[in-house]
């Protein structure tokens, strides 16, 4: 399954963040979503100025929503990047989401002798584990883990699950926290147009 | 921002939930000079912080309850768990609330006539009827008139009803074969445009909140009665209501705001209207020689037979997809059994459309990522199915609400205590409501069963019962227009006037009764 920037947008759009560097309409139609342009795609979002993270903040997210999430997600990078820098608009989490993952960063250079985002995939997931963050309570400023798992892990968990792409990935369309419609809990499956009103309409 | 009492007020309502909200509005519409005290704040801005309070952990509670301006004891056989039971801030407990309302059956008015249990109320199902029909545009509740035990109505709903879930198309395939009848909710929950509120877009969040302003909170009636000219003051909790000398009238109500400043807001008429359990601290606490039981206390009634409703519950997993938590409200329940004999108590039953765990939620407190939790989330969400039903707890003297002498707020006021425990007869209708949840569950065939019955229950968050009206100022405390017994001009709007609570949700006659006091209310304004 493939994410997309738009599907990064709908989250954003549901925690409040929209305009600016983050419209959906900009990104409009969903085909020029797929596109890939990495460097181009944070140019535009860097036109915002000092609120879009530095490059190795998003390239330390994206790597560890590779190991975070499902191994069948692909176009991880494009639909963090998107979340990410939609995320640090909002200036309570910008500075502790950047702590956090230069930590991140800083632990894996020290530890493993390179960048976390040039780690292979299976030492990024060892790293997280010995660090604890598994096992954390997510606590935004609480001690490494506790915000490794708050503002890294959980941050990435919920722009995955909370999105319709994700959401479909578990068997559900309409996750908690998405906006996706009154419509859909009528619905047999996820894809079958409405049902027919079978349910209490016989009834009473 | 002014937090100085208003001159020339004639009335002041203290509280600004719906109970409140509602009497400023109608009340200011009609050329009052009304003042709201509100305890809590302003929830300005955007709700989907709240919203990201309540998926994510790590977060503080959206609406901020359980400080120590919210303390409280219980020292009953059950626990309260009182600040997960409302909340303080414009809006009151709407802000929270599920927003499933509906009106109470007739035999609810007559209990004591009917089966010889509880109290009458001193007004019938037919003195509220036109309330209710108000209440419900008040509201904007989308609803359909499909329920044949429902008390007789004249018109629509002013909102269509949600249809029905996937999941109660699953249920109706067994409760047709049981011979169990299934109707639609009433929602206080926008199915269209209503009110200039945008409709359901699905969130999923409803409880503790909705984003998109479809579900009604009370922020929609304070927000209009300040369009008309009311002035509402966040933030000013109010300790004590002072009477004249003849002990006939209330003079003013002595609020304090957040500078520590302590103010006295006089007014013609006082209206109270902060829930179930603040309403009784509030009298208490303005004990004085003339009363020192506390005010409007005389019949020693004034916290005495307190009630909620108890919930049951019953659940489990089938072998196909039931849809669960894509919306955060019902859509199906049924009032069959609600007006049975045996037991007496009302039981409604639901059928939810939340049953389970929801992805997003469980991978946010699980203990691995990747395809490890994929696998965890596959497992744990998709088949859940579950029943819920609120069922009715009948008045007792020894379930009350008093105040806790030994324990202070942070401002140095005693805290209100709750003493409440679940009786045999309502544990025995707990258990009637899980024999027929479980009927319902066996045809269906659902396997790794849970049950919430007599044991495990816990209350609904309704309070009420603890300033009951009845025509008898020796046993009750509001006449039936809400006016307090002993002073003139002490009005009480919100469901401690309740004298027996149903089995229904009670914020739809909360309202009805409001809109009710501010017609009797303005009578006497002239
Ligand atoms: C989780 C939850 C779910 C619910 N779901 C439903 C439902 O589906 N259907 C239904 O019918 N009901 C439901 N309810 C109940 C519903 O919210 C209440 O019945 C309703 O809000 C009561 O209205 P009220 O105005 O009397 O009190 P409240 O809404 O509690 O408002 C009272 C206000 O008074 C203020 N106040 C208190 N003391 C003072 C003071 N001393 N000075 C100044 N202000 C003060 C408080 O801060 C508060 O804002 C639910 C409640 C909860 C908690
Ligand atoms: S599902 Fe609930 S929270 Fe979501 S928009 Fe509808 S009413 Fe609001």
């Amino acid at each position: 399954m493939r994410l997309t920037r738009r599907d990064a947008l709908a989250v954003l759009a549901g925690l409040g963040v929209t305009g600016g560097a983050v419209s959906l309409t900009q990104f409009d139609p969903p085909t020029a979503d797929s596109t890939g342009k990495e460097g181009g795609s944070t140019g535009e979002d860097g036109a915002s100025g000092d609120d879009t993270p530095p490059t190795a903040v998003r390239d330390t997210m994206a790597a560890a929503a590779e190991v975070v999430y499902p191994s069948a997600a692909e176009g991880v990078s494009e639909f963090v990047e998107t979340y990410v820098v939609g995320r640090a608009r909002d200036d309570s989490r910008r500075a502790a989401m950047v702590d956090a993952a230069t930590e991140l960063d800083d632990v894996a250079r020290d530890w493993e002798g390179a960048a976390f985002a040039d780690l292979p995939a299976a030492d990024r997931d060892r790293l997280l584990r010995e660090l604890g963050v598994d096992a954390a309570d997510p606590v935004p400023d609480g001690t490494l883990s506790e915000r490794l798992r708050f503002h890294v892990v959980n941050e990435l968990l919920y722009a995955f699950y909370a999105s319709p792409t994700g959401g479909r990935l578990v068997g559900i369309e309409n996750p908690i926290g998405h906006p996706g419609g009154a419509e859909s809990y009528r619905r047999a499956t996820m894809d079958e147009p409405e049902t027919t009103d079978s349910g209490g309409e016989t009834d009473g | 921002m002014d937090r100085t009492p208003v001159a020339d007020a004639d009335v002041c309502i203290v509280g600004a939930g719906p109970a409140g909200g509602l009497v400023a509005h109608r009340l200011a519409e009609s050329g009052a000079a009304v003042v709201v005290l509100e305890a809590g704040p302003r929830f300005d801005g955007d709700r989907r912080e709240q919203l990201e309070q309540h998926v994510r952990p790590g977060l503080d509670g959206p609406w901020e309850m359980g400080g120590p301006r919210d303390a409280f004891s219980s020292s009953g056989e059950s626990f309260y768990p009182l600040n997960a039971a409302r909340v303080k801030g414009v809006g009151g407990s709407t802000l929270h609330w599920q927003g499933m309302v509906m009106r109470l059956h007739e035999r609810d008015f007559e209990l004591d006539t009917r089966h010889g249990v509880g109290a009458d109320w001193p007004v019938g199902y037919g003195d509220l009827r036109p309330h209710y029909a108000a209440a419900e545009r008040e509201f904007g509740v989308a609803g359909a008139a499909d329920n044949p035990y429902a008390p007789p109505r004249d018109e629509p709903y002013p909102l269509p009803a949600f249809r029905p879930s996937h999941s109660d198309s699953i249920f109706a395939e067994a409760c047709e074969r049981l011979g169990i009848d299934m109707h639609s909710v009433g929602n206080a929950r926008n199915s269209e445009p209503y009110d200039d509120r945008s409709p359901c877009v699905g969130y999923g969040t409803c409880k503790p909140v909705c984003p998109s302003g479809a579900k009604y909170t009370a922020e929609s009636h304070v927000e209009k009665a300040e369009a008309a000219g009311a002035r509402v003051i966040d933030r000013a909790r109010v300790r004590r209501l002072e009477h004249d000398e003849a002990g006939e009238r209330v003079v003013a109500a002595a609020y304090t705001t957040p500078d520590g400043e302590t103010h006295r807001q006089e007014a013609t008429q006082f209206v109270l209207a902060c829930g179930g359990v603040e309403n009784v601290r509030l009298l208490l606490l303005s004990d004085s020689d003339r009363y020192p039981d506390g005010l409007a206390n005389s019949s020693g009634a004034v916290g005495r037979y307190f009630m909620d409703h108890l919930f049951a519950g019953m659940g489990g997993r089938l072998d196909r997809p039931t849809r669960q938590n894509h919306v955060g409200f019902n859509t199906s329940e049924c009032h069959q059994f609600y007006d049975d004999a045996d037991p007496v108590n009302g039981l409604k039953l639901e059928f939810l459309n939340y049953a389970g765990p929801s992805p997003v939620i469980d991978a946010l407190h699980a203990d691995t990522w990747g395809d490890d939790l994929l696998d965890q989330l596959d497992e744990s969400y998709g088949t859940h199915v579950s029943m819920g039903a609120l069922v009715e707890q009948l008045p007792r003297e020894d379930n009350y609400v008093g105040l806790d002498r030994e324990t202070t707020d942070d401002l140095g006021d005693p805290v209100p205590e709750i003493h409440w425990s679940v009786d045999e007869q309502t544990e025995a209708a707990l258990s009637r409501a899980n024999e027929i949840q479980a009927r319902v569950l066996d045809e269906l065939g659902v396997e790794d069963r849970w049950t919430v019955g007599p044991d495990e229950t816990g209350p609904a968050y309704h309070h009420m019962g603890t300033t009951r009206m009845g025509d008898d100022p020796e046993s009750s405390v509001v006449d039936a227009e809400c006016r307090a017994h002993d002073l003139d001009n002490l009005w009480i709007s919100g469901s401690s006037v309740f004298p027996t609570g149903g089995a229904m949700n009670p914020t739809l006659t909360i309202a009805a009764l409001s809109l009710r006091l501010a017609e009797s209310l303005r009578a006497q304004l002239g």
